[in-house]
């Protein structure tokens, strides 16, 4: 089946603090960082956007594979955050990466799960024979409402997937992958809103927790694998609590899901969050180990993934930009008038 | 401010990826393009070619007194450029948690240049960052 054939990631370098939106908000950063287990979260530059994120991620991600862009044959970008309403963010990207015209590309949107839903599409493409290579992103420049509780974890990042399905390639080969859907209202943004709305406490039972949940069962049942045949496991990660609690109660110990949780240093990048988190699990990831991913996109739905990592995966690390040198390297942290600034929030007229 | 998308789009391949061009009659390398090699004249056989989007920091300037189209990034930094394959061009220094010096080497990224109000299109070029 389809696997992947490399991947490359982007997060800013701005980093704002919990107790930079605390202080501000009059709020309890301790009872924040303990709620939503979270410290810090990335904030794009003046001059970032879903696009340039996206770039950033493709470029590394062509380096890593080590293929013609050209043979690119279909590119998707999941964003919630593009910035054009209507011009789409992939062809920006294949300018960007010269994969050449022979290519379909377009942009999609589903809440934080569009990255995924992008795998997915490569992955019926390339194996079908309808195209060589496909690659998929999710990048996100998250909105949250000042004060709102989205304000301390709504942050920026992305990541790129080539899909491929040569196994002679692959560093890791997509062994299943199944969705779980429903028409949900647990979040939303209406055309021209500057910020999303969301549920409350809705978000969690009906609508994370559920399709979660149901999503990975699905892919246990058409598998035959259980939680301990696992080494990692990756969820969507809104907060650094959620997929902590999701883990536990589908079967899963700590110990499988702490590298790819991401969420605590750099905040949700909406759909760049699972791609993130699978990224730095395969940047460890050995041979042979399996790997469990589960996106959710608010609205909702969740895919769900069964990966197996392949010999290839070691002869590729040297040209690899690991997720660790890119979040920890050269952070810049600002306050939160320059935050405001940096996300458009301070309207002059 | 550029308005014209279609003077925009002309340059994507040089502004997206440093693409310039090289005489195969004298080796010459130019960053932006050029039609003619200045060695060459009539004898130009001009082909496209791929820059690095590596160099080093030959001069640089802090901007605090920015255009109406940069405002909103004032204070940045532009730098005279030194590219590896040898032309000199000018360029932003985006804020990388480093500050620049002469002769620190740098690399292209790819970053927003500017915006045309809050309806025109969105300007994309490479930017230098400090490695």
């Amino acid at each position: 089946m389809a696997g992947i054939v490399g991947y490359g990631v982007h997060v800013p370098r701005y980093r704002i603090k919990v107790e930079e939106i605390a202080k501000v908000w009059n709020d309890d950063p301790e009872s924040i960082k303990k709620g939503l287990n979270i410290t810090e979260k990335s904030v794009p530059g003046i001059d970032e956007d879903a696009a340039t994120i996206a770039v950033e991620a493709a470029r590394r991600a062509v380096d890593h594979s080590g293929i013609n862009a050209n043979e690119i044959g279909a590119l998707y970008v999941g964003s919630e955050s593009h910035p054009y309403a209507v011009k789409p963010t992939s062809t920006i990207v294949s300018q960007a990466i010269r994969t050449g015209h022979k290519l379909t590309a377009a942009d999609l949107e589903f809440a934080c799960k569009a990255g995924t839903a992008g795998i997915q599409m490569c992955a019926g493409l390339v194996d079908s024979k309808m195209i060589k290579y496909g690659m998929a992103i999710g990048s996100d420049t998250s909105q949250g409402r000042p004060s709102d509780a989205l304000e301390y974890t709504a942050s920026a990042g992305g990541g790129a997937f080539i899909i491929g399905s040569d196994k002679s390639e692959q560093i890791a080969e997509i062994l299943k992958t199944t969705s779980y859907t429903s028409d949900t209202p647990d979040f939303w943004r209406r055309e021209g809103a500057a910020f999303p709305s969301h549920g409350g406490r809705f978000t969690g039972e009906p609508a994370y927790f559920k399709h979660i949940t149901n999503a990975t069962k699905q892919l246990f049942e058409m598998t035959g694998f259980k939680a301990s045949d696992f080494n990692y496991a990756v969820f969507h990660q809104p907060n650094g609590k959620f997929p902590i609690v999701v883990s536990k109660a589908l079967g899963f110990e700590e110990k499988q899901i702490k590298d790819g949780l991401l969420t605590p240093v750099i905040g949700n990048t909406y759909s760049g969050a699972s791609m993130l988190g699978l990224a730095a699990v395969l940047d460890i990831a050995k041979p042979n180990e399996k790997i469990l991913l589960t996106s959710f996109g608010s609205g909702a739905g969740s895919d769900s993934f069964a990966i197996e990592v392949k010999d290839k995966i070691d002869e590729k690390r040297g040209k690899l930009t690991k997720v660790s040198d890119i979040i920890n390297t050269r952070k810049i942290y600002i306050d939160y008038s320059t935050y405001l600034k940096n996300r458009g929030g301070i309207k002059k007229r | 401010m550029e308005k014209a998308s279609a003077s925009a789009w002309r340059k994507f391949n040089a502004r997206y990826n440093m693409i310039g061009n090289v005489c195969k009659t004298c080796n010459t390398k130019y960053f932006p393009p050029r039609i003619v090699c200045k060695n060459c004249g009539r004898n130009t056989k001009m082909e496209e070619y791929q820059f690095s989007g590596k160099g080093e920091i030959f001069s640089f300037t802090k901007i605090h007194v920015p255009s109406e189209a940069f405002k909103e990034s004032a204070p940045y930094v532009i730098g005279v450029i030194k590219l590896e394959e040898g032309p000199m061009i000018e360029g932003h220094i985006v804020d990388s948690g480093k500050e620049p010096q002469i002769g620190a080497k740098v690399k292209q990224v790819f970053r927003r240049m500017y915006t045309d109000g809050e309806e025109g299109l969105i300007t994309y070029h490479f930017k230098f960052e400090l490695i």
